[in-house]
């Protein structure tokens, strides 16, 4: 059942085109999350789609209503809908007349105490009813946030990157929250996000959105284990590489990437051919390592990079670069640096034919 | 022989006027624990004539000020500027305005306000609605726009978004508060004309001082100037300890 669909929405700020066309169809109970580059249009659909902005032209139906409507209707509509901006605002008042508010103005007089605890319980953030909203940190803000967009059972949530620049215990305390609210409570959810990995744990179905238009719409878990060309050059997945195959055993081909660094994957191609290789599915070690793994290639750290979720993520020049991702308890253990001689080791099934 | 002369002089004059201030303290510190009468009374009036410009100025002026500042229409920019404009109106002008229309012959002589507290009122209401409109414009524009956007978000009307953004904004109307009753209880040229100065009647704490220096009695006229002072004090601190409560909460 389409709850939410989108008919060639646009929209234009000083002729810029934000939007361009976005035709969306979205079930309920559905989770989708809407990936691409900073300005790619996901805030403004967003902002659309909570009715906070007029769109330029196109239409959207939510639940089988038309939202070109009055304002009055609009109000109705919007109090269906739950949002969490990606920056945190607070009332100056205290967490539980931010979080009561909602209730407040839906005249909801009966029951506020125990929705506003229910609400800080779901959020890990129980007790802090008294404290004022603005002295919180920004992680407990944005679970603040996301209490009050939860607490009037809205029938859809909409998240603009509500995890940006938060650490990885406030991270994944509001995934938790997130999944759980979509699995057992049935709330549409649209998210934005440039996290590829967090779309792929959240999500069911994820839209590519690159300079205001949809690039693609498809299963989540399947548009980011075999990603197409498309996401991968508009969402800058990396360790895609083009090469030239050459069948070597039955169902193995080698396949030469240049620079002298040859990998075998499971394929009879031959030609040209372009590989993709989750930087996830990489193992690092700072020796040689006997395993079942066809591909052992050694190279030199050149950038290291915080992750969300105690991850780290490295890149090793390995004649090409690599993407690695490893967690932040095996990096300190190996005792990684810039410059350290590491080895990548993969196995012919961990690469992707795109 | 001239130098020590004007010296002297000098010296002399700042002594007389060093005793006047003293003097004028002394005095005030006795009006006040000896609760004269008349001094009371007239504090009350000035406070009760200000206090009511200013509280009536603010239930008319924060909507309007508000309206102003959260719609966008035709014209905006200009209307703020007369609305600036107001905010510095000449007390005696607005005097000589209420005046006229008070006076036996003008629109509203019928009702024979003229010299009685409720003209002053209207003379000191006059002077407040814009100073209470511009600080409010000034300060619910300032309030961060995605503080608008939440609780639009969140499902509120245009009068509880209204509502919110002036809780928000609670500092600085009470600011335009202050700004008001400061401006209401140190004016003198409204509350003289349309008040007359009766004593007994529309006597205030400013005009009460203009009247004691022209009879030379310079140090009931510091007592007075004292105590209009203490008076601005306290409700500006009490206003003050209101607006910490609010930055804290």
């Amino acid at each position: 059942m389409i709850f939410i669909e989108t008919q060639d929405l646009t929209k234009k700020y000083n002729e810029k085109f934000a939007l361009k066309n976005v035709n969306i169809k979205v079930e309920r109970g559905e989770f989708l999350a809407l990936v691409g580059p900073s300005g790619s249009g996901k805030t403004t659909f967003l902002r659309l789609l909570d009715l906070l902005e007029e769109p330029s032209s196109g239409r959207i139906i939510f639940d089988g209503v038309d939202t070109a409507c009055s304002e009055r209707e609009k109000i109705m509509l919007r109090r269906r809908i739950g949002m969490v901006f990606q920056q945190s605002i607070m009332f100056n008042t205290s967490v539980f007349n931010n979080i009561a508010y909602p209730l407040k103005i839906r005249g909801i007089k009966n029951g506020i105490n125990e929705k506003v605890k229910e609400a800080l319980t779901l959020v890990g953030l129980k007790g802090f009813e008294k404290r004022n909203a603005l002295t919180l940190s920004g992680g407990e803000m944005q679970r603040v946030s996301l209490a009050q967009a939860l607490v009037f059972d809205p029938e859809l949530l909409l998240l603009d990157e509500p995890t940006a620049n938060l650490d990885p215990k406030n991270t994944s305390i509001i995934e938790e929250v997130i999944s759980k609210v979509n699995k057992e409570h049935k709330v549409t959810v649209i998210m934005a996000t440039h996290n590829i990995s967090q779309a792929e744990r959240l999500a069911l179905k994820a839209a590519i959105l690159y300079e205001g238009r949809i690039i693609e719409i498809k299963n989540a878990k399947e548009a980011f284990n075999k990603p197409s060309v498309n996401l991968a050059f508009f969402t800058n997945v990396c360790n895609i590489y083009s090469g030239q195959a050459y069948p070597i055993d039955e169902g193995l081909s080698l396949i030469d990437l240049g620079e002298n660094v040859k990998v075998e994957a499971v394929t009879q191609k031959r030609g040209p051919i372009t590989i993709f290789i989750k930087p996830e599915e990489i193992i690092v070690s700072t020796k040689p390592i006997q395993s079942s793994a066809r591909n052992i290639l050694k190279g030199k750290i050149t950038e290291i990079m915080n992750l969300e979720n105690n991850q780290v993520k490295i890149k090793v020049d390995a004649g090409k670069e690599f993407t690695v991702v490893l967690t932040k308890k095996s990096f300190k253990e190996m005792n990684l640096n810039l410059e350290s001689e590491v080895y990548l080791s993969f196995k012919a099934s961990s690469i992707h034919i795109i | 022989m001239a130098i020590a002369f004007v010296k002297f002089l000098k010296y002399y004059m700042r002594r007389k006027k060093l005793n006047a201030i003293l003097e004028g303290l002394i005095k005030a510190f006795w009006l006040i624990i000896s609760f004269d009468r008349e001094i009371y009374s007239i504090m009350f009036l000035t406070l009760k004539v200000s206090g009511t410009a200013v509280a009536i100025g603010a239930l008319i002026g924060i909507p309007i000020g508000a309206a102003i500042g959260l719609k966008d229409f035709f014209g905006k920019h200009f209307l703020i500027s007369i609305i600036n404009t107001l905010m510095g109106l000449p007390p005696v002008v607005v005097g000589l305005f209420v005046y006229l229309l008070f006076s036996y012959s003008g629109p509203f002589g019928p009702l024979q306000l003229l010299y009685t507290p409720t003209a002053m009122i209207i003379a000191q209401l006059i002077m407040a609605i814009p100073i209470v409109i511009g600080i409010t414009i000034s300060s619910v524009s300032s309030v961060d726009k995605s503080i608008r956007d939440k609780a639009l978000s969140l499902g509120a009307t245009k009068i509880q978004l209204m509502i919110t953004i002036l809780k928000e904004a609670k500092i600085g109307l009470l600011t335009a508060v202050m700004a008001a009753f400061g401006g209401a209880i140190s004016e003198v040229g409204a509350v003289m004309i349309v008040g007359g100065n009766i004593r007994w009647a529309t006597r205030v704490l400013t005009t009460a001082i203009v009247t004691e220096t022209e009879l030379g009695k310079f140090d009931v006229a510091i007592a007075l100037g004292i105590i209009l002072l203490l008076l601005a004090f306290i409700v500006n601190w009490i206003l003050t300890q209101m607006q910490w409560r609010g930055l804290r909460r």
